[in-house]
C-alpha cells in the first residue's frame, strides 16, 4: 500500500488550472523527486497531498485513506510537510520552533524529540539560539528538524534546498535519504536535476500541471524529456560519485 | 520558576504599586490625618474620594488596559504582524460607532445602553472579521479588510457628527472618541471585568494555535492545527476584549500595540506565553498613563486616549523602525 497516492488530481489556484489529472504515489522506503520548471505544479501537488490545496477532481489518499476523511491531527500524523516558505514570524529559540512540529505531544516529550531532531540535522548547537539571528542555511536545518520531529511515515518537502550552499544542500538531501532508508516515504520537489538523480529512487516530471514522466531518474530525465520540458540539450555523463548532467539551453 | 511566571509576578507587583499610588495621589492633596481617616472611617470625605472615585477609576484603567494588551497580543499573534493592534482590524472604530449612534439617538438617558451598543458594534465587527477570515486566508487580506472596516466605521461616525442635531450629543460623542476612565464607578468595573475574563478564556484556548502560527499558516495547518477554529476563537477574544474596553472607556489607542512589545523579548517571542504578560503590561501602562493624565496641571483634565496617543504614536514609529531593521519588513 502506498503512503501517498494522488489519483487523477485536478486543482485550481483562482481561475488557473494548476493540476490537470496528476497521478503519482510514494511507497515506504523510497525517495520520489518531483521535478519540473517553475509553474509546473510541483508545489501545488505537494500542497494537495497534505490537504492545503483543495482538489476539484480526483482523489488524494494518505496511507490508503481519503484525505477528506482524515482529521487535521490524523493528516499531520501521517504526513510531515516542509513548506518552501522559511519565514518564521517571531524570534523563538530553535528548540521551540522544532518542537512546534509535535503539538500533540506533552511539552517535555516534544522538547526531547526536538533536541534529537536538531542533533540529527547537525544543529544541536543552535538549540537555544533565536531563529532571527540565524543564516538561511541554519534556519533551513531547524525547519527540516521541525518536520522530522513527528516521525511521520511520509515526509513531503517543497524545494528544501533552494537558496542553500552546496554543503547544506547535500546535508538536507542526505537526511531525507536516511529517513527513507529507515522506512519512511519521501516526496521532495527539486530544481537541481543532478541532485534529484543522485538522491531519488524515482523522478516524477511535471509540466503545466501534467505528469510527463514517472520512472527511475535516468529514464524520467532522458534527453527527450529534458528538451521538451526544460528546454535543455543535455546528456548524463558518469561522474566520480554518480551521474552528472551536462546541458545547455536548447537552440 | 520559569521566566514567564517570574515576569508575570514582577508585572503584578508593579501593578499593585501603581494602583496604590493611583489611589493615594491626586489633584486633591490630603494630610496624614485625612489619609488616616480614609482608612479608618469609610463615611469620611477622604474615604469617599479614595475608595469611590480614585479606586474604581484606577481599577477601570487596569481592566481596560489589560483588555487592550491582551487583544493586541492576540491580534499580533494571529496576523503574525508586530504592528497589528485592536484598532487595525476596525473593532475599536466599529464599537465607537455603536456608542456614537446610541448617544445621538438619546440612549444615554438609559443606563448601560451606550455600553451595550458599543459591545454590539464590536460583536458586529468580530462577526464580519470571522466571516471574512473564512474567505480570505492570508493575514494581509484580513488586515486590509480590517482597515476598510475601520475607515468605514470612522466615516459613519463622522456622518453622525455631521448630521447630529444636538451640539450636546456631539460633544458627548467627541468625549467618547477621545477615551477616558474619568468618573467610572464600581458598577462599570463589575460588568467590564467578566467580559474581559471571558475574552481571556478564549485567548487562552487560542494560545497553542497562535504559537504554532509562528510557522506560517501552511506550516501550522500541516502540523495539525485547525486554522478555522483558531481564527474564530482568537477573533472572539480580541473583539470581546476590545469591545469591552471601548464600551467602558471609549477609544484608547496604542496600548494594544505597545504592551506586547514591552514583554516580547522577555518571553522570547512566544505567541502563547506573551498573552498574560501583555495583558498585565497593558493594565500597568494604563494605570500609569491615567495617573499622569490626572496629575498633569492643565485647566481641563487631559483625556486618557489623547494622552496614550501622544505617547504611543512616537513609540509606534520607533517600533516600526526597529522591526524594519530586525525583520527587513
Amino acid at each position: 500500500m502506498s503512503l501517498l497516492s494522488l489519483e487523477t488530481v485536478q486543482a485550481r489556484l483562482g481561475k488557473a488550472v494548476v493540476l490537470e489529472g496528476v497521478s503519482l504515489s510514494v511507497a515506504a522506503g523510497e525517495v520520489v523527486a518531483l521535478c519540473g520548471p517553475n509553474g509546473a505544479g510541483k508545489s501545488s501537488a505537494i500542497r494537495a497531498a497534505v490537504g492545503l490545496l483543495t482538489v476539484t477532481g480526483g482523489q488524494v489518499r494518505l496511507g490508503g485513506t481519503q484525505i477528506t476523511d482524515l482529521s487535521h491531527r490524523q493528516r499531520a500524523e501521517r504526513a510531515a510537510y516542509l513548506p518552501q516558505e522559511r519565514r518564521i514570524a517571531w524570534n523563538l529559540p530553535a528548540i521551540e520552533v522544532t518542537a512546534l512540529g509535535a503539538p500533540f505531544l506533552s511539552g517535555a516529550e516534544a522538547l526531547g524529540r526536538a533536541r534529537a531532531a536538531l542533533n540529527e540535522m547537525g544543529a544541536g548547537h543552535l538549540a537555544d539560539r533565536g531563529v532571527a539571528e540565524m543564516s538561511g542555511g541554519e534556519r533551513a536545518r531547524v525547519l527540516l528538524a521541525r518536520a522530522l520531529v513527528v516521525d511521520a511515515p511520509l515526509l513531503l518537502a517543497d524545494e528544501p534546498i533552494a537558496g542553500l550552499d552546496p554543503d547544506a544542500q547535500r546535508l538536507v538531501l542526505e537526511r531525507l535519504r536516511a529517513r527513507a532508508d529507515g522506512g519512511a516515504g519521501v516526496l521532495v520537489s527539486l530544481h537541481d536535476l543532478t541532485l534529484a538523480a543522485a538522491v531519488a529512487d524515482r523522478v516524477v516530471v511535471l509540466d503545466q500541471g501534467c505528469v510527463v514522466a514517472d520512472a527511475a531518474p535516468m529514464e524520467a530525465l532522458a534527453p527527450a524529456v529534458m528538451r521538451e520540458v526544460f528546454g535543455l540539450d543535455g546528456e548524463w555523463i558518469e561522474g566520480p560519485s554518480g551521474p552528472l548532467l551536462a546541458a545547455r539551453r536548447a537552440q | 520558576m520559569n521566566r514567564t511566571v517570574r515576569l508575570c509576578l514582577v508585572l503584578t507587583g508593579l501593578m499593585v504599586a501603581a494602583l496604590a499610588l493611583a489611589v493615594l495621589a491626586g489633584e486633591t492633596a490630603f494630610s496624614i490625618d485625612q489619609y488616616a481617616a480614609a482608612f479608618s472611617d469609610p463615611t469620611s470625605g477622604p474615604a469617599e474620594v479614595l475608595w469611590q472615585v480614585r479606586a474604581p477609576r484606577a481599577v477601570c484603567a487596569l481592566v481596560v488596559g489589560a483588555a487592550l494588551g491582551l487583544a493586541g497580543a492576540v491580534m499580533q499573534g494571529l496576523l503574525r504582524n508586530p504592528l497589528a493592534d485592536p484598532g487595525v482590524l476596525g473593532v475599536s472604530a466599529t464599537a465607537a460607532l455603536g456608542a456614537a449612534l446610541a448617544i445621538v439617538l438619546g440612549a444615554a438617558a438609559v443606563p448601560g445602553l451606550v455600553e451595550v451598543s458599543a459591545l454590539a458594534g464590536a460583536a458586529l465587527a468580530g462577526g464580519l472579521l470571522i466571516t471574512a477570515s473564512r474567505a480570505m486566508r492570508a493575514p494581509e487580506a484580513l488586515i486590509l479588510f480590517g482597515v476598510a472596516l475601520s475607515s468605514f466605521a470612522g466615516a459613519a461616525t463622522a456622518l453622525i457628527f455631521n448630521l447630529s442635531p444636538s451640539p450636546i450629543a456631539s460633544a458627548e460623542v467627541m468625549s467618547w472618541l477621545l477615551g477616558s476612565v474619568q468618573n467610572r464607578s464600581w458598577v462599570d468595573v463589575a460588568w467590564v471585568t467578566p467580559a474581559v475574563i471571558v475574552s481571556g478564556v478564549f485567548a487562552a484556548l487560542s494560545g497553542a494555535g497562535l504559537r504554532m502560527l509562528t510557522l506560517g499558516d501552511e506550516g501550522a495547518a500541516a502540523s495539525g492545527l485547525n486554522m478555522g477554529r483558531l481564527r474564530v476563537f482568537a477573533l472572539i477574544a480580541a473583539a470581546l476584549a476590545t469591545g469591552a474596553a471601548v464600551a467602558v472607556a471609549g477609544v484608547i489607542g496604542f496600548v494594544g500595540l505597545v504592551a506586547p512589545h514591552l514583554v516580547r523579548a522577555a518571553v522570547r517571542g512566544d505567541a502563547k506565553r506573551i498573552l498574560a504578560p501583555s495583558a498585565l503590561a497593558g493594565g500597568l501602562m494604563l494605570i500609569v498613563a491615567d495617573l499622569l493624565a490626572r496629575l498633569t496641571p492643565t485647566d481641563q483634565e487631559l483625556k486618557l486616549g489623547v494622552f496614550t496617543a501622544l505617547i504611543g504614536a512616537p513609540l509606534f514609529a520607533l517600533i516600526a523602525w526597529r522591526a524594519a531593521r530586525e525583520w527587513r519588513l
